[in-house]
């Protein structure tokens, strides 16, 4: 039974921890958040070099490593403990995703290796001015020329979409939805990055005007391989959300300690130990929801993992917040101010939050599926 | 998200399930997803149902076979809670001796004890309660005052115990006591398993506020046990105590927890039925109360996993109390909401259906087996390593 972590698995945990330990920390995190560009090349190469990170779950055949998904899901789990900074999230949880799911060999054979090798970043750009997750949000226009495809629309809130090599977008066309392949530099494509409350996971308004682009897959029926990415990527935000919520209670934890009041450590006082046990059961909760999504993608489970994923973000969003939020509090002033990493746990949970959608529309999701 | 052990594992799950659709019938069907672990509803018919379980070998399944037991693993164990609960089988009766004074016994008692007391345990033979609290040692049980004196080769037991479980039910107490009379707090403290037929005992039940008499307070004076009903050493009942609040707060929540998934899918059925599905608000609250049940399975998921694994439990087998008890009491009010006004008729008698029954006895799980103040002392000083309270 593989509902517990093998030991290879809490190796891989031990030495992602470590190395983002010594290149993500907080002080990295600060540099990349006040850049526009939120991304250290060099430490891409490092994470795709030395640990596969970006290839892990990626078959051999494309380049990758073939790892699972609870492997994954560790490495988001760290990522998320780490802040780490940067295009991770939709290089690998969206783009490769998009590209594994849809009915294409050729271009996962052309694309994904360049993910795996760490010299593409990419990302999937879905959401519009509505801001909506579902078919309906998509109007983004593909549509077939002489010179093949070309793309006229908006798309906006594309994580790392100012500086993507790659971007897949999604888009109406005729008769349904379809997938495309836009080169980051290609013609008619304008990206602005927008200044995010999140400032370490940036953002960016991509404005297609007869952009050229490679259909992936066949026209019209990109939608299904497009939810199967949403909820795969739903899980592993999920998981992001467990690491950067432990990482917060840690954090309170250690203050508790130390900080003195009435000449006792804070934590010996139940109203603090109280809400970080609380901090605690919330996390242990969001785990089981993270992780039962794990599970389910691994065991290819195609009826359990749309419920996981939808129960994952309408619960480990929410989660998330919580805890991050009553971090600064356990912390008192120091906790409010820029200099204290606290707040960029908050921010980071806020923005998480609703990056795929927001916990209600994830709730209605999950209902859906249930039938409820 | 099913459970797959192999294909042994799977035999014994196939012979389990083969033998609840063959004797899960008549007035046990009936009475499905009866009782709890305070809860007497239907007494006799469990215990008959309990019976009919020990006739056919179910009870101890992962007890050894020379006590009577079927000598098989923990992943037999979990499979039959599993397929116990998807049957909606009533609640067993004797539950407090098969999962809490059988386990300790097992780990803590001496062979002749084993020999003695397990058997009659699974031919459902003597029932058990357990004494531990007492009017002024509830969360503080270090503070127990029932004094135990050797007299010969006898124990002799005054005190007052309270809240006993199914005490009014028990042929014996398994009780914590205080046998040196200068000590204080956890020393000095010793584990004696008394019998209730004799005239130093008296058990009066209590009425709970769902208008059972199902737990009982016990006054002993001057009671009586053999020098040999000690479990574990003279002045280490504390251990022992501890032993068995750990199996209490462990294991046997899981056959409970997953009897809340299934008043989550009736709750989903009334709202349904009543149209709440369409009102946003509870809508919203019931998502909520079925993404909690499906939490509580898998954190027990995770736990198993990891015993069976051989490996340490994480930190969600001590969380998994305080969320289960408090996300089933919002539950709960959901279910009486949706319920309406018909939900606060009760039958003759105080007579409570099967909602109204749970969703007051769950008042109660936040409060035994270590109330959720004391476990989120435990959670904080002993998972989180934050400094203790000052104590006396
Ligand atoms: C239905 C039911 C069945 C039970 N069955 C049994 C049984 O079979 N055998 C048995 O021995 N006992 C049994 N108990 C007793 C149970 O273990 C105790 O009720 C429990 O330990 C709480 O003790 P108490 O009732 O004395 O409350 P108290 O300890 O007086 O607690 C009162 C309140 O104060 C809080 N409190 C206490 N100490 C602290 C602290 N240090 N910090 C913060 N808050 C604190 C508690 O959380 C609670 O809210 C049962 C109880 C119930 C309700």
């Amino acid at each position: 039974m593989d509902l517990t972590f093998s030991q290879e698995q809490d190796e891989l945990r031990k030495v992602v921890r470590s190395f983002l330990a010594k290149h993500s920390d907080e002080a990295a995190v600060r540099r990349l958040a006040a850049e526009p560009l939120g991304h250290d090349p060099v430490l891409w190469r490092r994470m795709a070099g030395e640990l596969g990170l970006q290839g892990l779950a990626i078959p051999e055949e494309y380049g990758g490593h073939g790892f699972g998904y609870v492997d994954l899901g560790i490495v988001f789990e760290e990522a998320g403990r780490a802040l780490l900074c940067g295009p991770y999230f939709a290089t690998v949880a969206l783009a490769a995703e998009a590209l594994l799911r849809c009915d294409d060999e050729q271009a996962r054979r052309d694309l994904l290796p360049g993910i795996a090798s760490g010299e593409t970043v990419a990302t999937l750009a879905l959401t519009e001015d509505s801001g909506r997750w579902d078919e309906q949000g998509i109007r983004l226009t593909g549509r077939t020329t002489a010179d093949g495809p070309r793309l006229t629309g908006t798309k906006t809130y594309v994580p790392d979409g100012h500086l993507a090599d790659l971007v897949l977008v999604a888009a109406r066309t005729p008769g349904g939805i379809s997938l495309f392949a836009v080169d980051g530099d290609a013609a008619g494509l304008v990206r602005t990055a927008l200044p995010t409350l999140d400032q370490t996971r940036k953002q960016a308004r991509l404005d297609f005007t007869d952009t050229p682009a490679r259909l992936i897959g066949s026209q019209d029926t990109a939608w299904p391989a497009l939810e199967r990415t949403l909820a795969t990527a739903s899980v592993l935000l999920a998981a992001e959300q467990v690491g950067g919520a432990a990482a917060a209670l840690d954090a309170a934890v250690d203050y508790a300690k130390i900080r003195v009041q009435y000449g006792r450590p804070i934590g010996s006082f139940q109203g603090i130990k109280h809400k970080c046990a609380d901090m605690l059961v919330e996390i242990e909760a969001a785990r089981s929801a993270a992780y039962a999504g794990l599970w389910a993608l691994d065991a290819d489970d195609d009826t359990e993992t749309p419920v996981a994923a939808a129960l994952a973000q309408a619960f480990c969003s929410e989660a998330f917040t919580k805890v991050a939020g009553d971090n600064i509090q356990v912390h008192g002033g120091i906790g409010f101010t820029w200099e204290h990493p606290a707040h960029l746990y908050f921010k980071r949970a806020k923005s998480s939050e609703v990056l795929l959608g927001t916990p209600s529309y994830h709730r209605e999701l999950l209902a859906t599926r249930l039938g409820i | 998200m099913e459970l797959d052990f192999g294909p042994a594992v799977r035999d014994f799950r196939d012979e389990l399930r083969d033998w609840l659709a063959d004797h899960l019938t008549g007035e046990f069907a009936a009475h499905r997803g009866v009782g709890g672990p305070t809860d007497g509803e239907a007494w006799e018919v469990r215990l008959a149902w309990d019976r009919e379980l020990s006739n056919g070998g179910w009870l101890g399944v992962g007890w050894p076979k020379e006590y009577g037991g079927r000598g098989l693993g923990l992943l037999e164990e979990i499979v039959f809670e599993y397929e116990y609960a998807r049957a909606n089988a009533p609640y067993r009766a004797t539950g407090n001796a098969l999962d809490l004074l059988g386990p300790m016994l097992l780990k803590m008692g001496g062979e002749e004890q084993k020999k003695r007391f397990l058997p009659p345990i699974l031919a459902v033979e003597e029932l058990w309660g357990q004494g531990f609290s007492e009017p002024g040692a509830g969360s503080d049980l270090a503070s127990v005052r029932t004094r135990a004196e050797r007299d010969g080769d006898q124990w002799v037991v005054s005190g007052q115990k309270v809240w006993t479980s199914f005490g009014i039910h028990a042929d014996w107490l398994y009780v914590l006591a205080r046998t040196d009379p200068d000590s204080v707090r956890h020393k000095g403290l010793t584990m004696l398993l008394l019998p209730t037929d004799q005239p130093g005992v008296e058990i009066r039940p209590i009425r709970n506020l769902a208008g059972q008499d199902e737990f009982a307070e016990v006054f002993l004076s001057d009671a009586r046990t053999g020098a040999d009903m000690i479990v574990g050493e003279v002045g280490q009942g504390w251990r022992t105590a501890m032993a068995t609040l750990g199996i209490e707060r462990g294991t046997t929540l899981l056959p409970q927890q997953l009897t809340f998934e299934r008043e989550a899918e009736a709750l989903i059925d009334l709202a349904r039925e009543r149209g709440a599905l369409d009102d946003p608000m509870l809508r919203r609250r019931i998502i909520d109360a079925w993404i909690s049940v499906r939490i509580m399975r898998t954190t027990n998921l995770r736990t198993l996993a990891e015993l069976t694994a051989g490996r340490t439990p994480g930190a969600q087998s001590t969380t998994a109390k305080l969320y289960a008890s408090t996300r089933h009491q919002q539950l709960g009010h959901l279910a009486q909401e949706l319920a309406g006004p018909a939900g606060q008729i009760v039958g003759e008698d105080y007579g409570l259906d099967m909602r109204q029954r749970s969703f007051l006895l769950s008042l109660a799980e936040t409060i035994y087996g270590g109330s959720s103040e004391i476990q989120r002392n435990i959670i904080g000083e002993q998972v989180l390593g934050l400094p203790k309270e000052p104590r006396p």
